[in-house]
């Protein structure tokens, strides 16, 4: 497949293996972080953990957009479904993240709600079109990637006068979510997470641009290598990451310069500034509350917010008590370390939102790596 | 089943009619519908027998006593139509490739319909004339079946359960439980074009080509490997949940483990393609008309030859071998040299979002 097997090239693969292997100093060790659940899927699929030296490690990040969703927000798209009777459309991993009282959307859709995966919002809108009697809402969750075509569709709803569409917007901003494990006294005052560097998001970053990592690499000395998800992009992006290091530099580099420029997409950026404004707050999962952290619908669109139009209260649901998700998403455990990884918890039962999607650590980990804890 | 006299009834109106509740009522419609459409197409001496069960010869092999090998499925696919075959051809080679698998030559099929109210009789007949065209190509007739219409808003169409049985000689051993390490895997072609047919059409995704289904009756290139006298020791087609679950099961119930080489395993680069697209593992997409193959390692070679000499076996290939495995894992060299699992996948799959 053209554009797709260049970036796949197990030979090439190698050999930056061992360009990694060459430059990394002796007696030094290296922990870099992948924001993205994007990566942690491509580490696992491709195996690449094995082509790295022992001394430089991979600590997942809650670049996962499912995985950081709290079950309160969960919650309130299972209760739109049953109780008010709505056509609840969301994308397919959304599905299987585990809420209150043993419920996930799925099972959801099981008991009568009429919940339906869509690829786009524009499949949302239509089936609003097709439905006219229904209430038609969009849960809308994801980072910079996803917030575009949700305020697209906002807008195209609102120049059709289409009355039954509404989204429940759940969109997260990902230069918060850095920030706020840069602050995290695990990182800042322990040191129990070492973070030497960042791999930047992808696909994030084809939106929002590089510009807005160039603060973490100023203010908190960290390395950021913005890079594509291909196996070879996140190769090549470690070695930079690495050599960033042994220079004692911290800038921000961009690996995905084939799709990443320094000021991102500037027309989605008009059109998501148009239809949103910051939340004062957001719950993560495992980050907890986070100010301005994500997005809400601008009053101008009041008529398309489910939260404002169903009379929303948004209920926090803590996690279960042995579920280390919270640890995890930050980097300080990993998913081998929690007591419920594989027994209780498994990607057929997930307890926790990590084991939902397999850009999730642990689900990332069980489906793929599991054989080497046993080995 | 009674014959209709012709000249006092209306013929079932294929081009305008539907199923509706009297086809399944047991009344004159209902005969009307069975012998105007099923008989008409599947006819045979069997069926022609007009009872409630076939009476069938005694199953032989070559002149001597066989064993019996009998298997069912039931078919819900949505859309019914779809490139590359329907629900028709599709609901037979499901239960002679289940059948075929086995060693066994397939013998006879049965077809039990559940219609819905509703459904145009016009999509009804072309759905019939498939499944005939499929069961005569495989040399598998339908002898018996049985017709049910539910209302409207309770179906999906049509759902379609065959069974079918067939004749194993004594000493032809194959099952998922003879596995051993040392012995190794083919696959007969291409992986995953069936579910990525199925899903483009019911995303109604076009690609510059059209992804068809592979779905085909198995039994002839079967035979043509049995014929080689070669030491096989299970033989299945890797349906729901592709190739990763049909390795999966296997692993399981031989108590083996696998490696599998990433960068053996055939799939059609637009497959390919529309996977990247809606987010698939071709590993985990259904084919209907492939064969997974473990065998003896030294007999490889003569079995990929007889395969590669089938037209449904042009794409043969070695993907991997059997390997000693306590935890029974399923494993893969990728192709950057790394490993992974292909762990069994946990409900449907699902794209992701980022």
């Amino acid at each position: 497949m053209k554009y797709i097997d260049e970036f796949r090239d197990g030979e090439l693969a190698r050999n930056l293996g061992a360009s990694i292997a060459a430059t990394v100093q002796p007696g030094r060790n290296y922990s870099f972080m992948e924001f993205c659940g994007g990566h942690t899927h491509a580490i696992s699929r491709y195996g690449l953990s094995d082509l790295l030296p022992p001394t430089v490690r991979m600590v997942h990040g809650p670049g996962c957009p499912v995985c950081v969703l709290p079950i309160g927000r969960v919650d309130l798209a299972i209760r739109l479904a049953l109780e008010r009777g709505v056509i609840l459309c969301t994308y397919g991993d959304t599905l299987r993240v585990p809420a209150s009282d043993g419920l996930s959307l799925m099972k959801a859709k099981a008991r009568g709600g009429d919940i339906r995966m869509v690829y786009s919002t524009i499949d949302a809108l239509q089936i609003a079109r097709d439905n006219p009697d229904c209430e038609v809402v969009f849960f809308a969750i994801g980072f910079e990637t996803t917030t575009p075509p949700t305020a697209v569709a906002i807008q195209q709803a609102d120049a059709e006068g289409l009355k039954n569409f509404s989204v429940l917007c759940c969109h997260v901003l990902t230069p918060s979510a850095i920030s706020n494990i840069l602050e995290s006294p695990e990182v800042r005052q322990w040191g129990t997470v070492p973070l030497d560097g960042f791999i930047g998001p992808a696909h994030v970053s084809t939106v929002i641009g590089s510009r807005p990592y160039e603060f973490f690499a100023e203010e908190y000395r960290k390395p950021v290598v913005i890079a594509g998800f291909e196996p070879l992009d996140v190769m090549q992006a470690i070695l930079m990451l690495v050599r960033q290091v042994n220079e004692g530099r911290a800038a921000v580099e961009n690996e995905f310069a084939r799709a990443v420029t320094r000021d991102g997409n500037l027309k989605a950026q008009d059109r998501v500034a148009d239809v949103f404004e910051l939340r004062r707050e957001f719950e993560w999962r495992g980050l907890s509350v986070v100010p301005y952290s994500a997005l809400r619908i601008r009053q101008r669109y009041a008529a398309f917010d489910a939260e404002r139009r169903f009379n929303l209260d948004y209920r926090s649901v803590p996690d279960n008590k042995a579920c280390e998700c919270g640890a995890i998403l930050r980097g300080v455990k990993r998913p081998q370390d929690c007591k419920i990884f594989g027994t209780v918890c498994t990607p057929e039962n997930p307890i926790g939102s990590c084991m939902v999607s397999s850009e999730g650590a642990c689900a990332a980990h069980y489906s793929y790596g599991r054989y080497k804890d046993m080995h | 089943m009674g014959e209709v006299k012709r000249g006092y009834v209306r013929p079932l109106d294929l081009k305008h009619g539907c199923v509706d509740l009297t086809h399944g009522s047991g009344g004159r419609s209902m005969v009307q519908l069975i012998s105007e459409l099923f008989a008409k197409h599947l006819g045979n001496e069997y069926l022609g027998q007009g009872n409630d069960g076939a009476v069938l010869p005694a199953p032989t092999f070559r002149g001597r006593p066989g064993r019996l090998v009998m298997s069912t499925d039931s078919h819900v696919v949505s859309p019914l139509f779809f490139p590359g075959g329907d629900i028709g051809c599709l609901s037979v080679h499901g239960t002679v490739n289940d059948v075929a698998v086995m060693g066994a030559t397939p013998l006879y099929l049965s077809a039990g319909f559940i219609l819905e109210e509703g459904f145009p009789l016009g999509d009804l007949a072309r759905i019939v004339e498939s499944m005939a065209a499929a069961a005569k190509e495989a040399g598998m007739p339908v002898v018996t079946g049985d017709t049910k219409v539910v209302e409207r808003g309770k179906g999906d169409g049509v759902f379609i359960t065959t069974t079918g049985v067939g004749v194993l000689p004594d000493g032809l051993e194959l099952g998922g439980s003879r596995a051993r390490p040392g012995d190794v895997i083919l696959v007969s072609g291409s992986l995953g074009d069936h579910g990525v047919a199925i899903m483009s059409k019911r995303e109604n995704l076009t690609f510059e080509a059209t992804i068809e289904s592979d779905t085909a009756a198995l039994n002839g290139l079967i035979a043509a490997m049995l014929a080689t006298g070669a030491g096989l020791r299970c033989l299945r087609d890797p349906t729901r949940g592709g190739l990763a679950a049909t390795l999966n099961e296997i692993a399981g119930q031989s108590g083996v483990g696998m490696m599998l080489y990433e960068k053996a395993i055939p799939v059609k680069p637009v497959v390919a393609a529309a996977c990247e697209f809606l987010g698939l593992d071709p590993l985990y997409v259904a084919n209907e008309g492939k064969l997974v193959v473990i065998c003896d390692a030294p007999d490889a070679e003569l079995l990929l030859n007889a395969m590669r000499a089938h037209p449904l076996g042009r794409d043969a290939c070695y993907i991997g071998d059997v390997i000693a495995d306590d935890h029974h894992f399923v494993q893969m060299t990728t192709t950057f040299g790394g490993k992974r699992i292909v762990d069994w996948l946990a409900g449907d799959q699902l794209p992701r979002i980022c």
